[in-house]
């Protein structure tokens, strides 16, 4: 009976939260106007692609995809590399400062990322960058988060693993290369996907530093496109699916990997 | 690690560190520079128009009948959406946790989808969920006889529904966060209470809950600097309306920083919000300890 009770509130609860993407999926295949109606529909009738052919065919989105997929397929690389030979460096070598140095990092993730924009902006429009792929680039080179967690990840190999690649002669790039990098997959896969998510969902980033429909990233295009078709939830609903879907993808594929990134960044010293 | 040099270290560093240090430490300091100066449109064109002001912005802004509207607003927000957030990210973590339920994994999944979907993209979906007339919201409360609201048309609901929206989007993450709190406490502890005869809600208080303080602390502070940040849900849904009663504080430093390049009453307004995360993180830390 309880059982009973149990499944019957997590099935119901599962689909209220799912109802707003079905809703979405649903009107995108719909034709003008046929979202519009009282009570709500939830099938296509007639069913039609003529949305998603404004998208691509008018509206020029392939271009915005395009420009979502690049971005954050290249911030996650070089963030990749980046915070995966600070997070080593932090995880396995002594210098001087060192703990100063990461607790300064650390405690300064509390400072909202808003507070930078101002001057990244005056300062990547002095270098003619605003409105180019690196002004979306440059602030994502690497980020404190992730250096947090690869340290965290690094310091649970054993130091005797590397000095024994010390001692058959490896430098320290090559012990980086070689045996930190394919020991630590996992957790850069568990990175990868933060990145590319936080990157492909960004908006108010976006929004200040690119300026012109050719350049803008899927959000920004959503957003844009929202100003001009308020009556046309059928083309917006479109529009969501296209920039929905592939985080959608992503996530299913490599669900397991975010799972534990969130678990691991949880997980106090 | 003895071997190896330090000099190999800062190799390692370099990159990562100077990314950081030029574009987000300098931006910091940068921007708490520009907030005690007169930074603005003209400016923009020619840098020597530039006054120091010392704090006549942060003065400004308590003179601000608009800034108040936007602090108001996104206290009402965070004060409101953090605690249902993190409550139904509780009880859906404990649901699942619990031992007569099998395919966990599918409900997990349909309850964390909304997490990692683009914020815009959910935003403009439910901004015609809220349709007065044709939206799903309605039509579902037209069920239980309840008359149509005009949700995000009104000044009283349209905050609301900016709530139930975010904890719609939001509760998937902290879920998971406690589900792994959860699979931490050790299961003897309930077996003990259970030969004592204590009932589900008396465990829930006397093991659930204190085991899970570090876990809720964590999750609180995370949720709360999260909400504090709201932009993209008022600027897709409302634009800040109607009447102002969804403009956030990050959405008033947008339009004054770029929208009317004000950049450095703009700046002073990115700090205020600092200074009120950085508070709320305090308070936070000052709560758990004196519960405990």
């Amino acid at each position: 009976m309880k059982k009973v009770f149990l499944y019957t509130f997590l099935i119901i609860t599962s689909m209220i939260t799912l109802v707003p993407f079905i809703w979405m999926l649903a009107a995108s295949f719909m034709a003008d106007g046929n979202a519009s109606v009282f009570p709500p529909t939830f099938i296509p009738d007639p069913f039609t692609f003529v949305q998603y052919k404004v998208l691509f065919e008018r509206l020029n989105v392939a271009r915005n995809f395009f420009n979502s997929l690049f971005l954050s397929v290249t911030v996650t690389f070089i963030s990749l590399f980046f915070n995966s030979m600070a997070g080593y460096a932090f995880a396995k070598y002594r210098f001087k400062g060192k703990n100063q140095l990461f607790n300064l990092l650390l405690s300064s993730m509390i400072i909202p990322s808003q507070v930078t924009m101002l001057p990244l902006f005056l300062m990547l429009k002095s270098m003619g960058l605003i409105n180019t792929y690196m002004a979306i680039i440059i602030p994502g080179l690497a980020n404190i988060f992730g250096i947090f967690l690869i340290r965290q990840y690094v310091m649970s190999i054993p130091d005797s693993l590397l000095e024994a690649a010390r001692i058959d002669g490896a430098t320290d790039f090559q012990i980086y290369r070689r045996i930190i990098i394919p020991i630590a997959t996992p957790i850069l896969v568990t990175l990868a996907i933060f990145t590319f998510l936080g990157t492909w969902n960004d908006f108010l980033w976006p929004l200040i530093a690119l300026t012109d429909n050719s350049m803008y990233t899927l959000p920004v295009a959503l957003a844009n496109l929202m100003g001009e078709h308020t009556k046309d939830p059928e083309l917006m609903m479109a529009g969501s699916v296209v920039t929905i879907i592939p985080v959608i993808i992503v996530f299913l594929v490599l669900q397991k990997y975010y799972v534990r990134g969130i678990m691991m960044g949880s997980v106090k010293e | 690690m003895k071997n190896f040099s330090t000099r190999a270290a800062y190799f390692f560093l370099a990159p990562a560190l100077s990314a950081i240090f030029i574009f987000f430490f300098i931006p910091v300091i940068a921007a708490f520079i520009i907030s005690l100066t007169d930074f603005d449109i003209y400016a923009l064109g020619d840098y020597s128009t530039v006054r120091f002001i010392g704090l006549s912005n942060y003065l400004e802004l308590f003179d601000d009948p608009l800034f108040w509207t936007a602090l108001k607003n996104t206290f009402y927000y965070v004060i409101a959406a953090s605690p249902l957030s993190i409550a139904v990210s509780l009880g859906a973590a404990i649901l699942l946790n619990s031992k007569l339920i099998k395919l966990k994994g599918i409900f997990r999944l349909s309850y964390f989808i909304p997490v990692v979907t683009t914020l815009v993209a959910v935003a403009i979906v439910w901004r015609f969920i809220y349709h007065p007339r044709f939206g799903i919201m309605n039509y579902f409360l037209s069920w239980f006889d309840i008359n149509p609201v005009d949700w995000l048309g009104d000044p009283v609901w349209a905050m609301p529904a900016i709530i139930l929206m975010s904890v719609w989007k939001n509760f998937g993450y902290n879920m998971i966060i406690f589900i792994a709190g959860l699979q931490n406490i050790p299961e003897d502890l309930y077996e003990a209470a259970d030969m004592e005869g204590a009932n589900g809600l008396q465990k829930f208080r006397s093991i659930t809950l204190p085991m899970l303080a570090p876990t809720t602390l964590f999750v609180s502070i995370i949720t709360m600097i999260g909400f504090f940040q709201l932009f993209a849900e008022p600027y897709i849904m409302t634009q800040g309306g109607p009447l102002n009663s969804t403009l956030s504080i990050v959405q008033y430093m947008y339009q004054e920083g770029f929208r009317w390049w004000n950049m450095g009453y703009s700046a002073s307004i990115a700090f205020v919000l600092f200074f009120i995360i950085f508070i709320g993180t305090l308070i936070q830390f000052k709560l758990q300890k004196s519960t405990r």
